[in-house]
């Protein structure tokens, strides 16, 4: 027979239920599979009420975030024989409400991403022609832009959960991807926003949003050298105000 | 971390979920569940229980500050007052206070260190200094800075 492995999974539905609970699956086991196999399988085959998000299955898209044993973990690129013999326990991200079994709410996540204006902001006006950036230049923010907003960060960062306006890791560090681009003029913009408790200065470096992120892309790194930016920044304005009102005109 | 584990029903139950009495469904707006912070939430994990030791060890930073005023300021009141300090400073209480801070002192300066080639990015010739470059010379200077005060303590004691 083959083998098989337990599945917990947290179920929660809206219209029926006062507070998520477990339900177990028993999935077959093969080497290939990843968690999102063994969702999907129970959803063709087992139950077809489990609810879960999905899309690219290759760590593109960024949808299949889950709290697979208490860590935050891409559903497609995390293996089930690493759990043998099981059980696993999948639940929802934590530090965002649940909309239904395995989805999170994350209009709250939208709405600070925009506010760290995580677009290039030039002044020079449209169809100035191409802005030319350097192989150096891009390795300045290549790491910082490779986040696919799979939300793993805010799920493992306590300071997103304690306090909901944080602005929180991917938002921070998508800002400062954009601050380290040649082609972008907008950090004084994005200082004015980002300079607050719920900002920067809100991050303490617990650093586990750097450890669970699966495309390296470094947040507590990133917020850490805004700091120091920010600091800067501060520290210019002190000594400086008048060269610095100067700039802005 | 689990918050809402505690509230589950156990693993082998089929479905036996605890219904609303009167559900308020609307169908733009369903009801979110909100997960409840515990407040012992940093023992979850062994990375927030350091994250805590680690914020813990500023009140150890504000103790031995607050020492080293005291010292200060029984020198400046002379002979007797200082020999009280020593005194004081002698007790078996206050030894064991003062290793723990120390313990703390240690935890804080080291995650310091750590933490500065985070916040700087230093490139040299198009590459990014490796992070023991940039704490490997604070680590020096805080062990030969160190033992130049041991070294005035052992010869003056």
């Amino acid at each position: 027979m083959a083998q098989t492995i337990q599945l917990r999974v947290s179920r929660y539905s809206p219209e029926r239920d006062t507070e998520p609970y477990f339900q177990t699956y028993e999935v077959p086991v093969k080497e290939e599979w990843v968690i999102l196999d063994a969702l999907n399988y129970i959803k063709d085959k087992v139950d077809g009420t489990l609810t879960f998000r999905w899309s690219c299955r290759m760590g593109i898209c960024g949808s299949c975030g889950y709290m697979v044993n208490n860590e935050p973990k891409l559903g497609c690129a995390t293996f089930l024989t690493q759990y043998l013999p099981g059980p696993i326990t999948i639940e929802p991200l934590t530090n965002f409400p649940i909309v239904r079994d395995l989805v999170v709410e994350i209009t709250e996540f939208l709405e600070k991403l925009k506010k760290v204006k995580p677009w290039l902001i030039h002044d020079d006006g449209n169809g100035a022609g191409e802005y030319l950036q350097t192989p150096d230049q891009l390795e300045e923010f290549r790491q910082h832009s490779m986040c696919i907003n799979c939300l793993l960060c805010y799920a493992a960062c306590p300071i997103s959960g304690l306090d909901p306006i944080f602005i929180g890791p991917a938002a921070l560090a998508l800002a400062h991807r954009y601050n380290k681009d040649s082609r972008d003029q907008g950090s004084a913009e994005r200082m004015a926003v980002l300079s607050h408790p719920e900002g920067i200065w809100g991050c303490t470096f617990v650093g586990e949003c750097t450890r669970v992120c699966p495309k390296h892309v470094d947040p507590a790194g990133a917020i850490q050298q805004y700091k120091l930016a920010g600091a800067i920044d501060g520290i210019k304005q002190f000594l400086m105000p008048w060269g610095q009102r100067q700039e802005k005109q | 971390m689990s918050s809402h584990g505690q509230a589950a029903t156990p693993a082998q139950a089929s479905p036996a979920p605890s219904h609303s009495a009167s559900p308020a469904y609307t169908e733009f707006h369903p009801r979110w569940y909100r997960p409840k912070i515990s407040t012992y939430w940093w023992l979850g994990k062994w990375a927030y229980v350091k994250f805590i030791l680690r914020e813990l060890s500023s009140v150890a930073v504000a103790w031995t500050v607050a020492l080293i005023l005291a010292q200060v300021w029984s020198l400046i009141r002379g002979p007797e007052a200082y020999s009280r300090f020593v005194r004081v400073m002698s007790s078996r209480w206050m030894i064991a206070l003062n290793v723990i801070a120390f313990a703390f002192l240690l935890l804080h300066s080291i995650t310091w260190f750590n933490l500065a080639p985070k916040a700087m990015v230093v490139r040299v010739g198009g590459k990014r200094l490796p992070a023991a470059l940039i704490s490997g010379p604070q680590y020096l200077a805080w062990i030969v800075i160190s033992a130049i005060v041991l070294a005035i303590v052992i010869s003056r004691g």
